[in-house]
């Protein structure tokens, strides 16, 4: 799904960096200090997965392949905030790195699958869980259809930014259902990657899924005496 | 969580590293499109294109598991760098108490 340079014209791709950057800087405000000690270290860890999972492409259909995205398994493992600056991360490596995605299409991609994503991976999560019982399989199965969901989504962003900023010969519809029908089968790959991911750190840590929060036992506060000398 | 963090560190080296050189080879969706519609030809070069990892290839190994291993380990550690910074930068400042 990473756009390359040339593709996307100049216009819809600077247009594509100013929305991703308004994005990441609310982001960087709204993250800043915001997990507690001991989870932290899964804002960088959950960007380290994504990278190495996204180099394993599966096959999906005859000489195609896809790989996961992970915007929606990073907004469930670290919320939404820090998971767009962890796809950030990857995304911009991928770039300068790996020449994975033109460095002109950054802003496209970021929104592709950053914010797009990690939004849409979000909020269906969240409105999924809210008609099952507080349950860790719960969890799971949300999980899935988020990731699911997001992929077409995701591939729905490249079709509009092709609508509006592509060469302008290719027969919109023909992209549309291309774009579509094959993004609909790598979502499949991206539930399950999802649902795994966030099944064995539910089954090992469940108080690192940021998601799964509200199913902890809630502590009861105590009072502690403290020696004040 | 330091055996969590130094588990997932591991998982995420032997996947980038290993398994990811028997991963499909084959264009993505995007690319698949690009090819069967004809805009594939509209990709001009990239500009990091001749860097050392582009394409997830080291350049000058000739093996293609090692080239590829290298690729990916250096992928994980330069993740693993930026995202510690995002450690510091998300984690709650110690409270004095």
């Amino acid at each position: 799904m990473h756009i390359p340079d040339g593709f996307i014209n100049v216009p819809v791709s600077g247009a594509a960096v100013l929305v991703s950057a308004s994005a990441i800087a609310l982001a960087l405000k709204k993250s800043r200090g915001s997990m507690e000690q001991e989870v932290a270290p899964m804002a960088g860890l959950t960007a380290v997965f994504i990278f190495a999972v996204q180099m394993l492409n599966f096959p999906v259909a005859a000489g195609t392949s896809g790989h996961l995205l992970g915007g929606a398994l990073a907004a469930i493992l670290v919320g939404p905030w820090v998971a767009l600056l962890a796809m950030t991360v990857v995304i911009s490596l991928q770039a300068f790195i790996f020449a994975d995605g033109g460095l002109s299409a950054i802003g496209l991609n970021i929104f592709n699958m950053g914010v797009i994503t990690v939004l849409i991976g979000w909020f269906t999560f969240k409105f999924i869980l809210k008609f099952l019982p507080k349950k860790n399989s719960s969890v799971v199965a949300a999980s899935a259809i988020a990731a699911f969901i997001s992929v077409p989504i995701s591939a729905l962003g490249f079709v509009v930014e092709y609508a509006i900023g592509g060469s302008g010969i290719i027969d919109l519809d023909k992209v549309l259902g291309a774009m579509l029908s094959v993004h609909v089968l790598i979502g499949l790959g991206e539930a399950a990657i999802s649902a795994l991911t966030i099944g064995a750190v539910l089954a090992t840590r469940s108080d690192l899924v940021y998601g799964a929060s509200r199913l902890l036992p809630k502590k009861d506060l105590k009072i502690k005496p403290v020696d004040l000398r | 969580m330091k055996k969590y963090t130094i588990a997932i560190l591991l998982i995420s080296g032997v996947l980038a590293g290993g398994v990811s050189y028997f991963a499909s080879s084959n264009p993505d969706g995007l690319n698949k499109v690009a090819i069967d519609l004809g805009f594939a030809e509209d990709e001009t070069t990239h500009s990091n294109g001749d860097s050392a990892l582009a394409g997830y290839e080291t350049a000058g190994i000739e093996n293609s598991a090692l080239s590829r291993a290298i690729a990916g380990i250096t992928g994980v550690f330069a993740t693993g760098l930026v995202g510690s910074g995002l450690y510091f930068y998300v984690r709650k400042p110690k409270q004095d108490v």
